[in-house]
């Protein structure tokens, strides 16, 4: 039990290391705030990578619909009770799906996807590495017959 | 009549653009030099007979003729002038209108100042160009007319989208299209080139100012939409990675990658066919942009008149020229001669690496935006890909280009010495040192990529002004010598100080507003005052007012520091009884580069609930960007662009 507690602990700092969050703006009603500053925290990232299905593109974070405002509100009983953020995130998936999830969970329909940035990079380093090598393969072409006349040419005249 | 005029005028238009894009290209083929000088004029005529419609448009909102059906459902007779001017381009059919209406000014723009270029490339440019005007008219006359008549017609018209009734719409929009359009240039003077078979300096130097033009307005236009959902849309967001404000960071990644991988070409005549498929592409990415946001295929916050039939349509129009471009890049690519050999460090090395990572970075964004819609067509699950897998996927990628931005300048062409590089950028890499540990220390060492962030933003800037130094002398130059220098310098060198420095800015405005912004949610009564950042701010009282297409009510506040009142602001809640609307109309109070941003939310009989937030440095977001379209500005004024591109070698016959 410890052990998973420390998962948790260093898995939740690491995400919160690497989602930087780009921007912290809030939708959140002042009565739905919970008093314990940590587990609103937690509220407010969670509800940072859902989106509000009413609207058009938001998080639930931003919307002001009401769908979005019971969302955040279930997500705090939720965390109140106890939940990880990994359960909270299942619940709401069980109930709403996956297209909820602005940051789509590694599944079978989305290794592609996750695995994009860093295939792109590597074939484009593979085609880089490929060009290089066949331009500096490339031998320049030797002069003919005029070319090296003229070079002795001009040779002779500076000499 | 003068509707119907306007309409001939563009069937017309038509007629002259299908002309255009037949008769040069048989010119050029059988060699008739009358032929191929006829485009100039066409292109000339082209654009008039556009230009004419679209005033008649304008001309149709003005005066309010409630007898177009386009005119009925955008505007309304109480609108302010400005609004119904700007009502001409918030709706699909006008929008469009407006794309030709700058294919073809650019179009004209070539031929005036295309005296110089090869007449045989010149023809098949603006025939490409004419080409592409011509699909986007039939689109325009076949599903998307914005001349039909109603009958009878309205009394009244419906009112634009009260979230478009802004200035933003009038500025917005208009650069975002001078950006998209303008790279069809480049693309056009791609397409020339692979027909033509040769590709050289002159063909790199005609297309750079092009591509810095097309760029300095996307730039413009993507700025300016941003700011614009920042006040607007109510939440204090400024970049949402919306799949359309995606759309058209896609082809400014791309045309930013073209301006740098054209450098290369135009003084070493290196990566020709990288920088012709970089042409190809960053237009073809415009064109995708056009389509995912007028089809409306993407939900957005954007999404405003959509209309799924259209999207085919449009569709069929990128993957032809997407496809026929490939097509022809595949076949005759092969053909095109390269040059200019370089070392791995150097400044050409330096911009391949910029291009690696740009491209690697674009295309995470560009299956970021799709992929939800393949998957879905493909197998019918639905997901999102929303910030989170941006800030993990893009980021990365972009870090390596921001960090090694300063080299680049730095280094010497064909071969460089990354060790005096490094020590030229000594200052730059104690500024970098400084500002990560002043930051560490200021959030108490919790955020430790904040401060990276943040040294890395002075590191750019001050990069950039290194590089400004460098360039006007050796360490023993005087410094009379320096500043006579300095001002010698070319507008190239200022360009990429200036866009350098302008992208150092942004970083810095993101990362310290995501670091140190503060945020109040809490219900205010009339009377009641809370502080945020030092500053007490108390909200004074509400008062009713009607504007002349809405009612709204406003919340004074009044702001003090140290007891002092120094400011007021106001907050409004708008409705707009056409479209049965609410808006939130922010408070927005700046503090140099700071402000104040105040959303009021609902009324309670508690009081009114409100959202402040405290945004340090915020205008520095936007400000960079400013900053980026004053490089651009300058690269463009440089001497070599006006004293005119040299001639090709005349064949001897």
């Amino acid at each position: 039990m410890t052990k998973k507690i420390w998962h948790i602990l260093i898995l939740s700092v690491v995400f919160l290391l690497i989602a930087l969050p780009f921007s912290k703006t809030f939708a959140v009603l002042p009565d739905e705030i919970l008093s314990d500053a940590t587990l609103e925290a937690r509220a407010r990232n969670l509800s940072q990578e859902i989106r509000c299905l009413v609207c058009q593109n938001e998080t639930i974070d931003d919307s002001n619909a009401s769908l979005a405002r019971d969302l955040r509100i279930l997500i705090r009983e939720r965390l109140k009770r106890g939940d990880t953020d990994d359960q909270v995130r299942q619940f709401i998936v069980s109930r709403y799906g996956e297209f909820v999830l602005l940051k789509p969970p590694l599944s079978k329909n989305t290794v592609l996807l996750w695995a994009s940035p860093m295939a792109v990079f590597i074939v484009a380093l593979i085609i880089l590495f490929a060009c290089w090598h066949y331009r500096s393969s490339a031998k320049p072409q030797p002069l003919d017959a005029k070319e090296r006349r003229d070079l002795e040419r001009i040779l002779e005249r500076i000499d | 009549m003068l509707v119907e005029l306007g309409h001939f005028s563009l069937i017309l238009a038509l007629a002259v653009h299908l002309l255009q894009s037949v008769l040069p290209v048989y010119g050029c083929f059988v060699g008739d030099r009358r032929i191929m000088k006829s485009s100039v004029p066409i292109a000339y005529l082209g654009f008039l007979l556009i230009a004419f419609p679209f005033f008649v448009l304008i001309y149709c909102y003005v005066i309010s003729d409630f007898s177009v059906a386009n005119v009925v459902q955008n505007s309304f007779s109480e609108k302010p002038l400005l609004f119904k001017i700007t009502g001409v381009w918030g709706n699909h059919e006008g929008s469009m209108l407006l794309w030709v209406v700058i294919l073809s000014f650019f179009s004209a723009l070539v031929g005036l100042f295309g005296k110089a270029l090869a007449l045989r490339l010149k023809t098949l440019v603006l025939s490409c160009q004419s080409l592409i005007a011509s699909a986007f008219l039939l689109f325009i006359l076949l599903t998307s007319n914005p001349f039909l008549r109603q009958n009878p017609p309205a009394l009244q018209g419906r009112d634009l989208n009260p979230i478009l009734q802004d200035i933003g719409l009038a500025i917005h929009p208009p650069l975002l299209y001078l950006g998209y359009v303008g790279f069809s240039v480049c693309f056009s003077f791609a397409i020339a080139a692979l027909i033509d078979g040769h590709i050289d300096a002159v063909w790199g130097r005609w297309v750079r100012p092009w591509a810095l033009i097309s760029w300095f307005f996307l730039t413009g236009g993507i700025v300016m939409g941003s700011y614009w959902a920042y006040y607007e849309l109510g939440w204090g967001g400024y970049w949402f990675w919306d799949p359309v404000e995606n759309a058209s960071l896609l082809p400014w990644l791309a045309g930013t990658a073209l301006l740098h991988s054209a450098i290369v070409m135009e003084k070493r005549g290196a990566l020709k066919i990288w920088t012709l498929f970089l042409a190809i592409s960053t237009f073809s990415l415009s064109l995708m942009g056009t389509f995912l946001v007028r089809s409306g295929i993407l939900s957005s916050v954007h999404s405003f008149a959509t209309d799924p039939r259209r999207g085919l349509a449009i569709l069929a129009i990128l993957i032809f020229f997407i496809g026929a471009a490939l097509l022809l890049f595949a076949f005759r690519a092969s053909a095109l001669k390269t040059g200019g050999l370089f070392r791995p460090i150097s400044r050409e090395g330096a911009l391949v690496f910029n291009n690696l990572f740009l491209t690697c970075a674009l295309s995470t964004v560009l299956i970021g935006t799709l992929y939800p819609l393949l998957l879905e067509t493909l197998t019918g699950d639905k997901i999102s890909v929303g910030a989170p897998f941006y800030n993990l996927a893009f980021v990365p990628l972009m870090v390596p280009v921001l960090f090694f931005m300063p080299f680049g300048p730095l280094l010497a062409w064909k071969r460089g010495d990354i060790g005096a590089v490094c020590r030229r950028l000594a200052i730059a890499f104690i500024i970098f040192v400084v500002a990560i540990v002043f930051t560490l220390v200021k959030t108490s060492f919790r955020d430790v990529l904040s401060a990276l962030g943040i040294g890395l933003s002075w590191f750019i800037i001050a990069g950039a002004v290194t590089d400004l130094i460098a360039k006007t002398g050796q360490r023993s130059t005087s410094f009379f010598v320096r500043l006579r220098r300095f001002f010698g310098l070319p507008g190239a060198v200022f360009g990429t100080a200036l866009a350098h420095i302008g992208i150092g800015l942004t970083l810095l405005g993101i990362i310290t507003v995501s670091t140190f912004s503060q945020e109040q949610i809490l219900i205010l009564k009339n009377g009641d005052s809370t502080s945020i950042a030092g500053r007490t701010l108390q909200l004074k009282g509400a008062r009713l007012f009607n504007g002349p297409n809405y009612n709204e009510k406003q919340f004074d506040f009044s702001v003090s520091e140290n007891g002092q009142p120094v400011a007021f602001m106001t907050a409004a809640k708008r409705f707009y009884p056409a479209q049965q609307m609410p808006t939130t109309e922010a408070g927005i109070l700046s503090d140099g580069f700071s402000q104040i941003y105040i959303a009021p939310g609902s009324e309670t009989d508690n009081g009114l609930t409100v959202h402040i937030w405290w945004k340090p440095r915020v205008i520095f977001i936007w400000f960079g960007g400013i900053v980026m379209m004053l490089g651009g500005l300058c690269s463009l004024c440089d001497r070599r662009f006006r004293i005119g591109a040299p001639q090709r070698k005349r064949k001897l016959t």
